[in-house]
């Protein structure tokens, strides 16, 4: 454990040395403050508080945003440094090779957990400030936000390592890194949306859709933004889907954990087997 | 045969149809300085690595402090290792990098030492990425120190150093050499291995031509004994009477001989019998890097 905390401990200090978590925090408040304020005009007839208002637009912010961050951080993490040659000493050294990927995890997961709430709780609380509605119970919901928004980082992270400890070059890591990205933050929702209208619910009934569903980690993290706030289902005129959806949340929350575990369990075994 | 720091029974490591080690047996013994010797890609590097556990070998048996090294990695907080061309993460200061390799070692205290040591101290809260090349191989060595290692095993370590530098880290080596660490080192210095190696291991192709100490080498291989002779007017007669076998030539008042080396001390009383006419005399044993070529060449069989 050791050895896995004092990986760990380095990513986050490179992560402050080399200024990734500063410019991701800005990076992020910047976009959810502007993003809060063009949102915040027409919300009047709705009845939507504005921090509602709010995790819907950061969750939309979110999708996209997160995990490129998290893919950035994670695609690097075993092949860059076989490149860059400091991985034979790291593995010289009395440590297994899935406690250099766990350890990784754990840096890059408190990096961006700092950027996330960091820079949506400063826009958050500028907002609730400025709105006049004060600490009201619409914290619960922001809060629930950002918590979902760290365990979506952690999944992109995990599927990050898994690509860095399959590809040979730092190049082809990339490229898959951001063709994953593609996949699961644009691809899947509008093939999945295409396929609904063409299908006419004859072959994808609403539990085959539930399916679809979790074999996205977006839309396993837009689901349970949904289920945690009345008020975001409201604003979003998504409150119908989330009634719909049998998917309650312990189903959304295990959903998304099994996208974080198996991924960085996938990752350790291809690191292991990789050739040095 | 439990005391053996490390030992290889026909140890070979294929990449696909290529051969990186084969058919490689030797073993170190406690307090050994071992010298491994070949060109680029003989093998050198892929041996380290199969000690370290870091590959498996694809045939043969090997033990290193007395585990199966690609069995566990208990056996490495005990090996220190310095790979060829060392890199570490540029934004980091020497201090915090060797602090976080002491670290997985669990060897915290002997970090401001060892900065001591190859002399990075008033260096050590700079970021690594200003270091020179020199600079980084200090610190490499300082991490190969680490944890006071039972068997150490460096590629190519001296590259990048100054003499001073060389000369204390021989000093170092021979230090736990004498506490009875083995140390393993490639270079391609032959010179500065020849007076520091217990022993060489001569690497061609993956496998090991030569095993053995520079004297057994130097029987082994024949080469001649060379001597430069400065000499007077009565030569001639001397050369006339020289034992069979010795080459000779000359240059003005310079001598050149070479004999083979049992008949070495026959030569020199020969040369003394004339009392002035060899005026001074060098005498050279074949080198490391003559033993070298030698046994390149296919001198070993």
């Amino acid at each position: 454990m050791n050895a896995t905390l004092a990986i760990a401990g380095k990513e986050i200090r490179e992560g402050l040395r080399n200024r990734w978590i500063v410019a991701t925090t800005l990076l992020l408040g910047l976009l959810a403050l502007t993003l809060s304020f063009l949102g915040s005009a027409p919300t009047g007839s709705t009845g939507a508080r504005a921090l509602d208002v709010m995790v819907v637009s950061l969750s939309s912010l979110t999708i996209f945003l997160i995990p490129l961050i998290a893919l950035l951080l994670s695609h690097d993490a075993v092949v860059g440094e076989a490149e860059r040659g400091t991985l034979l000493l790291l593995l010289s050294y009395p440590v297994a090779r899935w406690q250099v990927i766990l350890g990784k995890f754990l840096g890059h997961l408190v990096i961006l957990a700092i950027a996330t709430i960091i820079g949506y709780g400063a826009a958050g609380l500028a907002l609730s400030f400025l709105s006049g509605d004060g600490f009201s119970d619409g914290w619960a919901a922001f809060g629930r936000m950002i918590a979902n928004s760290i365990g979506l980082g952690a999944a992109f992270l995990a599927i990050g390592y898994a690509v860095s400890a399959l590809a040979r070059e730092r190049g082809v890591a990339a490229g898959i890194a951001i063709g994953i990205w593609l996949l699961f933050a644009l691809v899947y929702d509008m093939v999945l949306l295409g396929v609904l209208v063409v299908d006419q619910g004859a072959v994808i009934t609403p539990p085959v859709l539930n399916a679809l569903l979790l074999l996205n980690p977006a839309d396993v993290y837009r689901l349970l933004n949904l289920a945690g706030s009345e008020g975001a289902a409201l604003a979003t005129g998504m409150a119908g889907l989330a009634a719909d959806s049998a998917l309650p949340a312990p189903v959304l929350v295990s959903a998304m954990i099994g996208w974080i575990v198996i991924p960085l369990a996938l990752a350790s075994m291809l690191f292991s087997r990789r050739q040095l | 045969m439990a005391d053996l720091t490390v030992s290889l029974r026909g140890v070979s490591r294929h990449f696909g149809p290529q051969i990186a080690v084969e058919d490689v047996s030797f073993s170190l013994e406690p307090g050994q300085t071992v010298a491994l010797v070949g060109h680029n890609g003989a093998g050198k590097t892929t041996l380290m690595k199969l000690m370290l556990g870091l590959i498996r070998p694809s045939g043969g048996t090997l033990s290193v402090l007395g585990e199966d090294p690609g069995s566990g990695f208990g056996a490495r907080r005990e090996i220190g290792f310095l790979p060829e061309n060392v890199a570490f993460n540029p934004s980091l200061t020497a201090r915090e990098l060797l602090g976080f390799y002491a670290r997985l070692k669990g060897a915290r205290s002997e970090v401001g030492p060892l900065l001591a040591q190859v002399g990075l101290e008033e260096a050590a809260n700079r970021r690594v990425g200003t270091y020179s090349k020199g600079m980084r191989q200090r610190l490499g060595l300082a991490q190969a120190l680490l944890g006071r290692p039972r068997l150490l095993l460096l590629d190519e370590p001296t590259t990048g150093l100054d003499p001073s530098l060389r000369l204390s880290f021989y000093e170092t080596i021979r230090t736990l050499g004498s506490k009875g660490a083995t140390v393993l080192l490639s270079s391609h210095a032959l010179g500065e291995l020849e007076q520091r190696a217990d022993r060489v291991l001569i690497m061609h192709r993956g496998r090991l031509l030569a095993d053995g100490t520079i004297g057994e080498l130097r029987r082994l291989a024949e080469l001649p004994v060379r001597m430069r002779l400065r000499v007077n007017g009565s030569w001639p007669a001397l050369e006339a009477a020289l034992p069979p076998g010795t080459e000779v030539t000359r240059s003005d008042g310079i001598v050149d001989l070479a004999c083979p080396a049992p008949r070495k001390m026959e030569v020199i009383r020969h040369l003394a019998s004339d009392g002035t006419a060899v005026k001074d005399m060098e005498i050279t044993p074949p080198s490391l890097d003559e033993l070298y070529a030698h046994f390149l060449r296919g001198g070993g069989e």
